[in-house]
């Protein structure tokens, strides 16, 4: 369907240089909107490409790229029936059926990292969700607008940081060389190792999260606090509601429909924790730990040149993730809330 | 602490916050202070990491033995770390590289992303719906790491700069933000300027891009940052060829993991004779390289954060 579109532009692209020969500013291009959509509806597509070609044009670069890059890949998939050989390529390579699969849910290293996969996300949820949400009722309540905003500024600087900087700020600070336990050894109170736990590794995890992201989270917050009306508190205060009442009855069932939102999305990537910062410590914590399903597939696909059994973990993951996004939809709409969609 | 004159506002009630709407109740101290409590120690977790390796990065040895590591109190303070990293080595190439980097792919994302914008912002073009739907699968549906990596070998791009840039180089969110944009703003500008004999060309360098200088200064910036950050690319596609790592990749190598710089007797990292400059004083001014631009850039863009969504052309 993809290559109709495409020949489309082709085509366009010889009339549009014609027309582009004639001087720029040549025709009114469009019948200015006159009418409605049923008014629309009544001219002919040709007339309508006539007319809509340089606006069809001008996505196409951007159609291009996600077709080779995105959609080019999702026919890629099927690399995980086959036994993929690069010398092959995906045309020639012998069919698997579905072999790499039985393999892999043979495989207790996989499961291992559904495990890790599923607790990480889990201790996220509980320990990172919940906090950008107070910071912004926090922030929320600091009248000087000069002060919150810079601190605003302060807490969502380090989201544009790389994870690598971001764990080599740790690094420094409470690594095993860090200042902490610099200052730690110097009082003679023993080493804090945090950095190298793997039991501990979920929570370190956790906490690089809520330094790097959390007063990104607050942007979304802030502006649901900011759309709720605020004749209501005044009202409220009016009929003797304290501090407290107003941020129960008003506040909360004001920001609820974002914080369902943020759930369901939060829910959707379950199992898709963090695979550039899992990455990057998998060294240092040992595989044991730091293996979810993102580094399984590109330690056991790519690193093992077993494409296949990768792309299959990958497929695996891809499944399980929209069956979450539907559930959490589903489950949003019990509750009377929108969700990712409407009902 | 002992005050030996009154505080001027004994005697008198506080002066009114302007801010603080009539119904509310005062604060109270102990909320106050709790407040600011916490908000301060949220602003120093994120400042103070960055400020000790900064001022690290520019402590002679001796200052950052002393210390016993990283510097807290500012004490020698020398630029020879840098000067010895930007005189050639590792670091420097890497500085090129991701300059180079962040220049093609920003303007490459830039040019695509806002022309595709416009293109599906006039809602009742032809097939903009399929297009948009196009667009949004891929939101959601994805071929997976393992696919796109084979995907990008097979075309040839294993090795080579490309790789770093194109795969990642359509970013749909920011595409959605700036059509939603560009379709709510300056409706009528855009008919008059149609009704003058604009082409849709026209319309959008020379009404639709002016009017959209906030949101457009965003997007560019969401996009040059995440080249500068480029990372996983490297790991996938470039993990040999160290001729040609950007930044976040030598950050990886030489401070994450500790390896060795090659050339590290001769070439760049501690210059024979240069032997008592302190590693750890390299590896943070490594660090500060590749954090200085975004700290940099980052009060410009705090600034059209704020402006973006309130500008437009009617209102103005």
């Amino acid at each position: 369907m993809a290559s109709t579109v495409a020949e489309q532009g082709e085509d366009e692209d010889e009339q549009d240089r014609r027309e582009a020969a004639a001087g720029d500013g040549g025709t009114p291009v469009s019948g200015t909107a006159a009418g409605g959509r049923a008014a629309e509806r009544r001219i002919s597509w040709r007339i309508r490409l006539r007319r809509d070609k340089s606006l069809i044009l001008m996505t196409l670069p951007a159609v291009a790229l996600l077709l080779v890059f995105n959609y080019l890949p999702m026919v890629g998939t099927i690399t995980a029936f086959q036994y993929y050989d690069p010398l092959d390529g995906i045309t020639n390579s012998e069919w698997a059926g579905l072999a790499n699969f039985r393999q892999l849910f043979g495989d207790p290293l996989f499961w291992h990292a559904m495990e890790n996969t599923l607790y990480i996300s889990a201790v996220q949820l509980v320990l990172f969700f919940p906090i950008p949400i107070l910071l912004a009722l926090l922030l929320n309540s600091v009248l000087n607008s000069r002060i919150r905003s810079l601190i605003q500024a302060i807490t969502f600087l380090p989201h544009f940081y790389s994870w690598v900087l971001v764990v080599t700020l740790f690094q420094q600070m409470i690594g095993g060389a860090g200042l902490l336990n610099q200052f730690l050894r110097e009082h003679n109170a023993g080493t804090w190792d945090f950095m190298t736990n793997p039991h501990t590794f979920s929570l370190l995890v956790t906490s690089q999260v809520v330094w790097k992201d959390a007063g990104w989270g607050i942007i979304v917050f802030l502006a649901a606090l900011s759309a709720i009306d605020q004749n209501l508190y005044e009202a409220a205060a009016a009929d003797g509601a304290g501090r407290w009442r107003r941020m129960w009855h008003i506040t909360l069932p004001g920001m609820r429909g974002v914080i369902v939102l943020m759930l369901v999305l939060r829910l959707g990537n379950a199992l898709s924790v963090g695979f550039e910062q899992l990455l990057i410590q998998r060294f240092a914590v040992g595989h044991d730990a730091a293996d979810v399903l993102d580094t399984f597939s590109f330690y056991y696909g790519i690193g093992t040149q077993n494409y296949s059994y990768g792309a299959a973990a990958g497929i695996f993951k891809s499944v399980i993730s929209l069956l979450l996004i539907w559930g959490a939809n589903k489950l949003a709409h019990r509750f009377g809330e929108d969700g990712l969609y409407r009902k | 602490m002992t005050t030996l004159t009154a505080p001027p506002a004994r005697g008198r009630s506080r002066p009114r916050n302007p801010n603080r709407p009539a119904w509310e109740e005062p604060p109270t101290a102990v909320g106050q202070t709790a407040k600011g409590l916490t908000l301060g120690t949220v602003v120093l977790l994120i400042i103070v990491p960055v400020y000790c390796v900064v001022l690290t990065s520019v402590s002679t040895p001796g200052a950052i033995n002393r210390a016993g590591g990283l510097v807290i109190v500012p004490d020698g303070i020398t630029f020879d770390p840098y000067s010895t990293m930007l005189s050639g080595g590792p670091v420097r190439r890497a500085l090129l590289v991701t300059f180079g980097i962040t220049a093609v792919g920003t303007v490459l994302s830039m040019v695509v992303s806002v022309l595709c914008a416009y293109g599906l912002s006039r809602s009742r073009s032809l097939g903009h719906r399929f297009l948009l739907m196009v667009l949004v699968v891929t939101m959601f549906v994805s071929g997976g790491l393992i696919p796109t990596f084979l995907v990008v070998s097979e075309l040839g791009g294993y090795g080579k700069y490309w790789s770093l840039i194109l795969p990642s180089a359509v970013s749909v969110f920011n595409i959605l933000v700036l059509r939603g944009f560009y379709s709510s703003t300056a409706a009528e500008l855009i008919d008059a300027a149609r009704m003058d004999g604009a082409s849709e060309w026209r319309i959008l360098w020379s009404v639709v891009l002016p009017t959209s200088r906030a949101v457009t200064a965003v997007i560019t910036l969401f996009y040059a940052v995440g080249y500068w950050n480029t990372f996983f690319n490297v790991m996938l596609y470039l993990p040999t060829d160290s001729q040609k790592w950007p930044l976040q990749y030598v950050l990886y190598e030489y401070v994450n993991l500790g390896m060795n710089m090659p050339g590290q007797v001769n070439s760049g990292f501690g210059v024979s004779g240069h032997s008592q400059t302190a590693p750890l004083s390299l590896q943070m001014a490594v660090v500060v390289i590749t954090l200085l631009p975004i700290m940099l850039v980052f009060p410009f863009m705090q600034k059209h954060f704020a402006k973006g969504m309130l500008t437009g052309a009617i209102k103005g």
